[in-house]
């Protein structure tokens, strides 16, 4: 084995973690804590200390479960009837039922969240239905403190790695991963008896309306190479046509944001102050209120603070420039937007795919399991619907804790050389060549085509038109070159870019229904239609190494769901005054 | 290698005379999620290297000698 790997660096874990954001950390620590003579290895893109959707902390719970504001069978009900009722129950009823001792658990770190006069969790009022909101006016120091936790639990982190590709075994199970370092380029081969992918979203799907590459309303630095992994190594994938779009502050990409300025008082609405939803939680449904007021005479679309009081606004500006994205107040400063005076127009984000607002990703069940044995996915990237920072805190636990024990009986599967190899060409392809195509100009024209053919609402002729070029591009994908490892980074997200768009596209085709409001508006089938496709869209990698689809039916639901409430989400808008 | 030059304002600049990456601290390289700075060999400073800015501000946060200045890329401005 030795002399066919050549120079790389190979090294054995029981437990690899791919990606030190959110979910991963909690993964990493979990598995460990279950079994603290396990060699757990996590692996990051960045640095473990700043690094995924939350780098700059999070301004709060979106979907807290606290007893006294909501039950876990509560919550499951709301967010079965947000997602149109395609959901796996056990995993929503999973996160549901570990969410507030999760809270606890960070509190104990030093997490600090809102509480009242008494000391209790001063829960808030954003959802539909139900109260999930618990604020973080000072949720700036997440990473630090989860950081604080790794080093205390000796996990073993590898900052600057890129996991590129998944090793799997001749009975398909899960083997190992290669990565590559993105200041030396050095290949890393890494045999683990299990994986937990936890790589974020794919937020560099769509093309920001800006045209910069890096204004993403994610963290760039996930490029949906957790999709692309799962892809490549036969996992599942599952509704992947319900994309991501949100409502941001135009330009800026970020959000302005409703579930902070909600509780305040504050409401999206339209260029005539008015109130055009009743309620602004991030759903498809919502979305596409939204786009109907944007295509309208009423448009654009405001975030409205200006009638609250002035202490109100201090308090609410005390939290947006300090948390999540902090440069916020910069940008506002910038134009002279002052939320006392001015409304702040809101857009229409690029698409993505993420769990953590919508339902997309790596298919799961309740122990975070994918359809790969040993292999699991936790966070932005699973398949657990409106997730959140809490639901990738809480589902990591849950894949480390799994991890462990699946470790404990199984031993290292034996490497193929041949994958080993191919992924050794695949990825040092860009630095042999010294002339060709630089990443972000390969990049740019697949993310441009994104918006161009795939941004919603859809229709099939544009689609297919997208097909065609994205197989083009893919032609294309030799003639990459970096001329130094951090553009070969850059490149290998390339590939991981492409791959989610292709995968975009054949999802988004298959289901002929609409569903999800905006997240997946087909022209050619405005309706809905349960009685064809109250079902997941499975996507995966068939023998001829193409992406196929098929439906999964959605199980019983263990919480049921009353008839008279699964539309609730249907009835948002308010009907304009004349 | 035939690529043009294509120029951009970088939003991220460091004042040369606050900045102690010559005695060894590289907090802003280490925190940038997106990797894009780097210690300059000539003069010891850290400068951007790479127009791949998320405008997150670690980097202007965690700086001890508070060196670091992020503004909102041009584009978006």
């Amino acid at each position: 084995m030795s002399q066919n790997l050549d120079t790389d660096s190979v090294f054995d874990a029981d437990v690899l973690v791919i990606g030190g954001g959110t979910a991963g950390p909690l993964a990493a620590y979990k598995a460990k804590a279950a079994n603290p003579a396990l060699r757990v290895v996590l692996l990051e893109k960045a640095n473990v200390k700043r690094s995924g959707a939350i780098a700059i902390g999070m301004d709060g719970l979106n979907n807290a479960v606290v007893p006294g504001f909501a039950t876990p069978e509560q919550y499951v009900r709301e967010i079965t009837i947000a997602n149109d009722g395609i959901v796996y129950q056990k995993a929503l009823l999973a996160y549901a039922e570990r969410s507030f001792d999760m809270i606890r658990e960070l509190d104990q770190w030093g997490v600090k969240f809102l509480k009242d006069e008494n000391g209790d969790f001063d829960v808030k009022k954003v959802h539909h239905l139900g109260t999930y909101v618990l604020p973080m006016p000072e949720g700036g120091s997440v990473k630090k403190i989860l950081y604080r936790q790794l080093r205390k639990a000796q996990v073993l982190i590898s900052n600057r790695f890129m996991a590129t590709r998944l090793l799997t075994a001749k009975d398909g199970r899960i083997a190992g991963a290669i990565a590559v370092n993105s200041r030396s380029a050095e290949l890393l081969v890494i045999r683990a008896k299990a994986v937990i992918l936890a790589a974020g979203a794919a937020g560099r799907l769509g093309l920001p309306a800006s045209g910069y590459l890096w204004g993403t309303y994610e963290n760039p630095a996930n490029s949906g190479d957790g999709y692309a992994l799962a892809f490549h190594a036969g996992a599942e994938l599952t509704n992947l046509e319900c994309f991501q779009i949100n409502p941001l502050i135009k330009d800026y990409n970020g959000p302005a944001c409703a579930y902070v300025g909600g509780p305040f008082g504050a409401y999206t609405a339209n260029s005539r102050g008015e109130r055009f939803i009743e309620c602004d939680y991030w759903s498809g449904q919502m979305m596409l209120e939204f786009y109907r007021e944007l295509q309208s005479g009423r448009g654009p679309v405001f975030l409205k603070f200006d009638h609250l009081a002035p202490e109100t606004i201090a308090e609410v500006e005390g939290i947006l420039h300090k948390v999540e994205r902090p440069s916020r107040g910069q940008f506002h400063a910038g134009r002279g937007t002052d939320y006392r005076r001015d409304m702040v127009e809101m857009h229409i984000s690029e698409i993505g795919f993420c769990s953590g607002h919508s339902a997309s990703g790596v298919w799961v069940d309740e122990f975070a399991c994918t359809t790969v044995a040993g292999l699991y996915a936790a966070g932005d990237m699973a398949s657990v619907p409106h997730n959140y920072m809490l639901g990738a805190f809480v589902n990591g636990a849950i894949a480390g804790e799994h991890a462990a024990e699946f470790s404990r009986d199984s031993d290292l599967a034996e490497l193929d050389p041949g994958q080993i190899e191919a992924e050794r060409q695949r990825t040092r392809a860009p630095l042999r060549n010294a002339t060709g195509l630089p990443a972000n100009q390969v990049e740019y024209k697949i993310r441009r085509f994104v918006n161009d053919y795939l941004q919603p609402p859809k229709s099939p002729r544009k689609y297919e038109i997208a097909q065609k070029r994205f197989a083009e591009i893919r032609d294309d994908l030799k003639r990459l070159v970096a001329r130094d490892a951090h553009e070969l980074m850059r490149a290998l997200e390339v590939h991981s870019i492409l791959d989610c768009a292709e995968m975009a596209a054949a999802a988004s085709l298959y289901r002929k229904e609409s569903r999800w409001g905006l997240y997946h508006h087909r022209l050619d089938y405005p309706e809905r239609d349960d009685d064809e496709w109250f079902c997941h869209v499975q996507l995966y990698k068939d023998a001829s190494g193409a992406i196929a689809c098929r439906k999964r039916a959605v199980d019983p639901y263990i919480i049921p769901v009353e008839t008279a409430e699964r539309d609730a989400y249907d009835r948002l808008r308010i009907l304009a005054r004349n | 290698m035939s690529f043009a030059e294509n120029p951009s304002e970088f939003p991220v600049t460091v004042d040369p005379e606050k900045c102690i990456a010559d005695k060894g601290c590289t907090i802003c390289v280490d925190v940038c999620p997106l990797d894009v700075l780097r210690i300059h060999p000539e003069t010891g400073k850290a400068h951007m290297k790479y127009d791949e800015c998320w405008y997150c501000l670690p980097c202007e946060l965690d700086c001890p000698t508070q060196a670091i200045a992020v503004s909102i890329p041009y584009l978006l401005r």
